[in-house]
């Protein structure tokens, strides 16, 4: 060989990979585009969103119990006065003349004793005002005239049957669908990856001592299994991951055993061999990468049934945990208040199923992507 | 007189991600009434998508311009439903790989009954019969009980000589056979090619041969078309192309065949390799019980010695044990008997103890598709030898060693970030050729390295390969079926047949007295057209 120094060494052409072409592929499908766009924005608002609302997504607002949906803020203004009256009365005094004017409103307190001007924390406690202040003081304190700001605030989605912004829930209960989601599918991808590969490259009785451990957890249950869970460690944001992790890596399983089985015998794993790789080595260089294929494909769609999973086991009451909610509780709560309010369902529906729709069209888009078969 | 099939300024195109891709280019050819056309050239000249197109059997993302006529009756542009009253009846066409062209999940004679009933009109039964009798025309063995099997068990010589019953169904006036021995072991090859012209002599039917292989042309055709980069660019009578050939790709097409002898080694050259009573078993069938057991010996007691220098060629059919011989002499098969690489007995040792010895014994593998991992990049693919016998090595080092490696096997370097797609057949090939040199070996077994690749790019394969070993002093083990190639390169040569070794000898005495008849036979189909004088 010639002397190193001697080489010239010419910069090297990247090359465009198969994974350059897929993207290249996958961008010219505009449904997948749009999808990965809807997707995006989905992700971004859960992300940042319940910062922006101005609301806590466990915060209860007591005076606003399933308050529809509405561009407008609250209180609107015919509920002003009836709420200043009423907390008027908490206080045993009478309104007069209430006014509502610049964003404040105004009246005039009447008891037959001195009212005890401590009592105005009630203004501040209500939802709807911020705290009072005595303008004249008449009759003795028996007659105060009385100016209390009111705070406006906004539920674009309405309030939940505990008084809760439901906008803010919704981006709360997405980040946590979503995470489940993305979270169980890594775990049961990187499970079933390394399971199936390891099992399909071994082959012989480690592969059928393997696959038939696989066949057994298949015949659990799996509703059974995570009540079980459920029961003994109570309910769990974690525990969704195990449940969900457990069971949906044995399809991914499956089918990387069936990928490793045709590309063992390839001709680049036989030469791995002769060239005396490590079994490690080749099923890192060789095996894996050209399994990744299918199971991204795989992964795309698996993402939307765990997030489904997750919903169905929150509504059957399995999931997450109160404050902390998911799109399943959030769909479980509006169907229980479909007649008063059925915004409470439509909301997180929306937002559950343009998640889901996203995901396959991606997934779709991915398949035609990675597999060029109609070139 | 007027041709029966007439091609004119035929164009196609086809739309990929890249642009359009313009696959032919205004080719013109004639086929007269009974006479034999071929069409040659390297893959990608467009000589199949030639008779695609013909035959309105474009992929989705292909147009065609230009005109196809078949006795006067315009074929471009007809709806599939008119063009089918000529397709599949009058113009028949036989395709490469008879492993897939026949659909796995039907009898034989349903196949070969489905064209009879569609185009000609026969019952059920009468079509069955019919099979039955095209079965026999094209020499099938038994074939009353042959009509009721299922593809895969028949043999792929047989499969083919289906097809072709299939494409004779109709009694068609164009047969367009697409490459249609190349997928087959030489010596069923010749048969397969005697058949087709005893057909053609008795039923006076016009044969469109599209191949690579000029010895089969030299010996089938009246006619040759001469295609490169979707152009006709010599055509004529085969005798006179073949006699004088005109443009310079003709020449070097005919030229194509390896030539010349390796210098011999001197007895002293220390022994490399000495595998004796060679081994390997097969169990199959081995049932739920694991009762009915099959025991197939693909090697049976093969002794094998190669020098420092030194080629050895084991030559043979599919199925007769020469690569897993070659996979066995490297332990990369279990295998019983004795192998001594340098000194050291390999047979018992643990694959650990192997792992160092693996970088002097290479191999190079037959499928250049296959061979080369579509994920890695032909950098990462030289050097993992290096990643796993010299795992010191900086990336930087690597990369140094991958340039050098490429110009060793005449490689652009720049090119080592490209992926295994990005190149050619002969250029994938020296991909893995270069995967093997890296480490230094000692001895390489090289599997069919060249049956994949097209003629021309076969002997500059060849050319690399003899001047690394002068260079290096390799040892080979040269598997191939293609006796032309082995003998360009071997001193020695094996001959294979059922796992056992039936014929071994220097090249000059195997191919100037072989002694026995599968010897000869091989020797015959390998040089079916190889020119007289040699």
């Amino acid at each position: 060989m010639t002397d190193a120094a001697a080489l010239p060494v010419t910069a090297p052409v990247v090359g465009r990979s198969l994974w350059a072409d897929a993207r290249t592929r996958l961008l010219r499908n505009r449904a997948a585009v749009v999808s990965m766009v809807v997707l995006g924005l989905i992700a971004l608002a859960c992300l940042v969103g319940p910062a922006l609302t101005g609301h806590a997504y466990d915060r209860v607002y007591p005076d606003y119990v399933r308050a529809p949906a509405s561009l407008t803020a609250y209180p609107f203004p015919e509920q002003v006065i009836p709420a200043a009256e009423r907390i008027a009365a908490r206080a045993r005094a009478k309104a007069e003349g209430a006014t509502v004017a610049n964003g404040a409103v105004r009246l005039a307190l009447v008891a037959a004793r001195p009212i005890d001007e401590r009592l105005l924390a009630y203004f501040d406690r209500s939802d709807l005002f911020g705290p009072a202040k005595v303008l004249e003081r008449q009759e003795e304190g028996r007659r105060l005239v009385v100016e209390a700001p009111i705070e406006y605030r906004t539920f674009l989605f309405g309030t939940d049957s505990n008084g809760r912004d439901l906008l803010t829930r919704t981006l709360i209960a997405g980040r946590v669908s979503l995470a489940i989601g993305l979270l169980a599918t890594v775990v049961a991808i990187l499970i079933g990856v390394v399971y199936g590969a390891v099992s399909g490259y071994a082959g012989g009785r480690v592969d059928l001592l393997m696959m038939r451990f696989v066949d057994i957890l298949y015949a659990l249950p799996f509703i059974f299994f995570v009540i079980m869970l459920v029961v003994f460690f109570g309910r769990n944001f974690v525990l969704m991951f195990i449940a969900v992790g457990a069971v949906e890596w044995l399809d991914m399983a499956r089918i990387v055993r069936g990928q490793t089985l045709s590309i063992k015998r390839q001709e680049y794993v036989q030469a791995a061999q002769a060239l005396g790789a490590t079994p490690s080595g080749i099923l890192r260089r060789h095996v894996i990468p050209n399994t990744l294929g299918p199971v991204i494909v795989y992964m795309t769609l698996l993402v939307p049934k765990v997030i489904l999973l997750e919903s169905f086991l929150s509504f059957l009451g399995l999931g997450v945990q109160e404050p902390l909610t998911s799109w399943g509780v959030l769909i479980a709560e509006g169907a229980k208040n479909i007649q008063g309010a059925a915004y409470m369902l439509v909301f997180p529906s929306l937002f559950l199923i343009a998640t889901l729709f996203a995901l396959n069209f991606i997934g779709d888009g991915l398949r035609d992507a990675l597999d060029p078969k109609d070139r | 007189m007027t041709p029966v099939l007439s091609i004119r300024g035929l164009q196609v195109r086809f739309r990929t991600g890249d642009g359009i891709l313009h696959a032919v280019r205004g080719v013109d050819i004639d086929v007269a009434k009974g006479e034999t056309v071929a069409v040659v050239g390297e893959s990608g000249s467009g000589k199949s998508q030639t008779m695609m197109a013909a035959m309105g059997l474009l992929a989705a993302n292909g147009t065609v311009e230009g005109s196809v006529r078949y006795r006067g009756e315009e074929l471009i542009g007809l709806q599939p439903r008119a063009l089918n009253r000529y397709r599949g009846s009058k113009l028949t066409m036989i395709f490469q790989e008879p492993m897939t062209s026949l659909d796995p999940l039907y009898r034989i004679g349903d196949q070969l009954s489905l064209p009879l009933v569609a185009h000609g009109g026969l019952s059920k039964r009468q079509a069955l019969a019919r099979a039955v009798e095209l079965l026999e025309l094209v020499r099938v063995p038994d074939p009353a009980r042959r009509v009721n099997a299922y593809p895969h068990e028949l043999s792929g010589g047989q499969r083919q000589r289906v097809m072709i019953a299939m494409a004779l169904a109709n009694d068609p006036d164009v047969l367009i056979a697409d490459e249609p021995t190349t997928a087959l072991d030489v010596t069923v090859q010749a048969r397969i090619l005697d058949l087709l012209r005893d057909l053609q002599g008795r039923l006076g039917m016009s044969i469109v041969f599209i191949t690579h292989d000029l010895g089969v042309v030299r010996r089938f055709a009246d006619r040759t078309y001469v295609m490169r980069h979707g152009e006709v660019v010599e055509q004529g009578a085969t005798a006179a192309l073949f006699a004088a050939p005109a443009h310079p790709y003709t020449r070097m097409l005919i030229d194509a065949e390896p030539r010349g002898r390796k210098a011999p080694v001197a007895p002293s050259a220390p022994v490399v390799l000495d595998a004796r009573d060679v081994r390997v078993t097969f169990h199959t069938g081995s049932g739920l019980f694991g009762r009915t057991r099959h025991e197939i010996r693909a090697v049976d007691g093969v002794d094998l010695r190669v020098r420092a220098g030194e080629t050895v060629g084991v030559v043979g059919e599919s199925g007769s044990g020469k690569s897993t011989l070659g996979r066995a002499v490297l332990r990369l098969q279990e295998a019983s008997g004795l192998v001594r690489f340098e000194d050291r007995n390999l047979m018992p040792l643990e694959r650990g103890e192997l792992r160092p010895l693996r970088r002097r014994m290479q191999m190079v593998f037959q499928d250049p598709f296959g061979s080369l991992s579509p994920r890695m990049t032909a950098g990462e693919i030289v050097t993992e030898g290096l990643l796993v016998h010299e795992p010191a090595l900086s990336r930087r080092e690597r990369d140094r060693r991958a340039a050098q490696a490429f110009e060793e096997v005449r490689l652009d370097p720049s090119g080592r970030n490209r992926y295994p797609h990005e190149f050619s057949g002969g250029q994938r090939q020296r991909i893995a050729i270069a995967r093997a040199m890296i480490l230094a070996p000692k001895l390489v077994v090289l599997d069919e390295p060249t049956s994949a690749l097209d003629r021309s790019v076969q002997k500059e394969i060849v050319e690399l390969l003899r001047d690394l070993q002068t260079r290096h002093g390799l040892a080979y083990v040269f598997i191939s079926h293609d006796l032309a190639v082995v003998r360009a390169l071997a001193d020695e040569i094996v001959v294979m047949k059922s796992g056992r070794v039936v014929e071994r000898g220097d090249v000059e005495r195997i191919f100037e007295a072989p002694r026995e008849a599968y010897t000869r036979e091989l020797i015959a189909a390998a040089f079916l057209a190889a020119p007289v004088e040699t």
